[in-house]
């Protein structure tokens, strides 16, 4: 059973990851040389002169994964509660959920038709 | 407040802290080894006998190398790219239970930082942060390379965390806990199976998915060398680098612990508590069996990585969404159905 405590030790590790973190980046910053020059703070590109900026547009599939991902990630939260309770639910639990989930491959079935997982 | 149960657990984070790091340090070393075994060269052999200095050599050269922030680049959010990424891998750590607890004269000393009774939610929700960690970093770089590689990162994370999570509402329909800690003790004692034998394919799913998770090859695709230079962390130098690739290793070392613990028994072995150890003995024992599993895991994930060819992108999103996804749901509804209907 999880208490005050554990979560108290969380933030202590939390501490602790933190400290790690910023003391390495302190050290690496005073210990390294500093010999900037132009050409070195230039972006990488090959050694090709870099061309305009990199935040140009990009392929629309990248976005359409992140909102599926959205949408079915909610419904897979919607079924951890449920798969904990499971014995406790029984029967009557196991068709609501049969339900869900047919409700929810629909969904995936629309989604396939509609060609969003697509990739050229 | 029970100042001394939160010294223990201090002392215990430094512990395991000092043990990830070290493991996540020689796991390069041992990379390197098993690469030039398969590939049938010798590996780093110069720093020090067998070169088992290599990864101390390392360490001092990232530190020691400039630190190159471009100008074009977003300077805070090229720093704290990074500092998210590692920040998420060390704290991960926290829910595994490492072993039985020792008994020092009568003071009860146990082996797990937090048994949270939400604890796999809690990995869940820690290892999405660590996508920011890479979206951030390549975005702040200004390089359309490492936007990409950030890109390709992003949508293969949460396009396998979904078939994970579903892999893991398998594994609760049998354990019915999200702590990590009843899990491993679902597992052992009379009547009790790995939890391998009971959810075969639902382990499948979890170790693709593992490797996709951590971009392990052949699911490297964001820092496909022979494509996008670095991808993500092209741009990134001295210790930021080394932070990037070193919770890579954490990450790595970390999902193993999970596999271990989830689907391997995690610190019990099959005849072990029979032989009635005295505690603290018990609980060396129960350490060393864990960290026989991990780094059995560890020598998998090498292994896989010189044995197969890295996927193409439409490949890989074939396999998480049209493969992985339906496999895993059908899984959970077969594991509902059995345990409904037939127990």
């Amino acid at each position: 059973m999880s208490t005050s405590i554990d979560y108290l030790a969380l933030a202590v590790q939390f501490m602790v990851a933190a400290g790690f973190v910023v003391t390495t980046m302190v050290a690496t910053h005073l210990i390294g040389p500093k010999r900037k020059t132009a050409d070195k703070l230039e972006n990488f590109e090959c050694g090709i002169e870099s061309k305009g900026n990199a935040r140009i547009p990009f392929s629309i599939k990248y976005f359409l994964i992140a909102i599926l991902f959205v949408m079915f990630d909610v419904e897979v939260i919607f079924m951890y509660p449920w798969a904990v309770n499971f014995r406790e639910l029984g029967q009557i639990g196991f068709m609501e959920m049969l339900f869900f989930t047919g409700t929810l491959l629909l969904g995936f079935l629309y989604i396939l038709k509609k060609g969003a997982l697509k990739w050229h | 407040m029970d100042w001394a149960l939160l010294l223990d657990k201090t002392i215990l984070i430094v512990i395991i802290f000092a043990v990830s790091l070290g493991i996540a340090a020689y796991s390069t070393y041992g990379e390197r080894k098993i690469a030039a075994f398969l590939q049938d060269r010798l590996g780093p052999d110069r720093a020090g006998p067998f070169g088992l200095l290599q990864p101390i050599a390392d360490g001092v050269k990232m530190f020691t190398k400039e630190e190159i922030i471009p100008n074009a680049s977003d300077k805070f959010l090229f720093i704290v790219g990074p500092c998210i990424f590692m920040m998420t891998a060390l704290m991960t750590s926290a829910i595994i239970p490492w072993g039985k607890s020792f008994n020092f004269g009568g003071h009860e000393f146990g082996l797990q930082v937090a048994d949270l009774n939400v604890g796999l939610l809690y990995l869940f929700a820690v290892v999405s942060i660590g996508g920011y960690g890479i979206m951030i970093g390549g975005w702040a770089s200004n390089n359309k390379f490492a936007l990409l590689g950030a890109l390709r990162a992003a949508s293969q994370m949460i396009s396998y965390e979904l078939a994970m999570g579903m892999s893991i509402v398998a594994l609760l329909l049998i354990n019915n806990s999200l702590s990590l800690r009843e899990i491993v003790d679902g597992q052992a004692g009379d009547g009790n199976v790995w939890n391998v034998v009971r959810q075969p394919i639902g382990f499948l799913i979890f170790l693709i998915c593992a490797f996709a998770e951590c971009n392990r090859a052949p699911f490297d695709l964001p820092e496909s060398e022979s494509e996008l230079i670095g991808g993500y962390h092209t741009e990134f130098s001295s210790m930021k680098l080394g932070l990037f690739l070193f919770a890579e290793y954490i990450n790595m070392f970390i999902s193993s612990a999970i596999i271990a613990s989830l689907y391997f028994g995690g610190y019990h072995f099959p005849g072990i508590d029979s032989l009635d150890l005295p505690q603290n003995i018990a609980a060396i024992v129960s350490i060393a069996v864990l960290f026989a599993k991990i780094l059995f895991f560890i020598f998998f994930f090498m292994w896989v990585r010189w044995t197969l060819p890295r996927f193409r992108y439409d490949q890989l999103m074939n396999l998480g969404w049209k493969i992985l996804i339906p496999l895993s749901i059908v899984n959970v509804l077969v594991t509902g159905a059995w345990i409904t209907f037939f127990k």
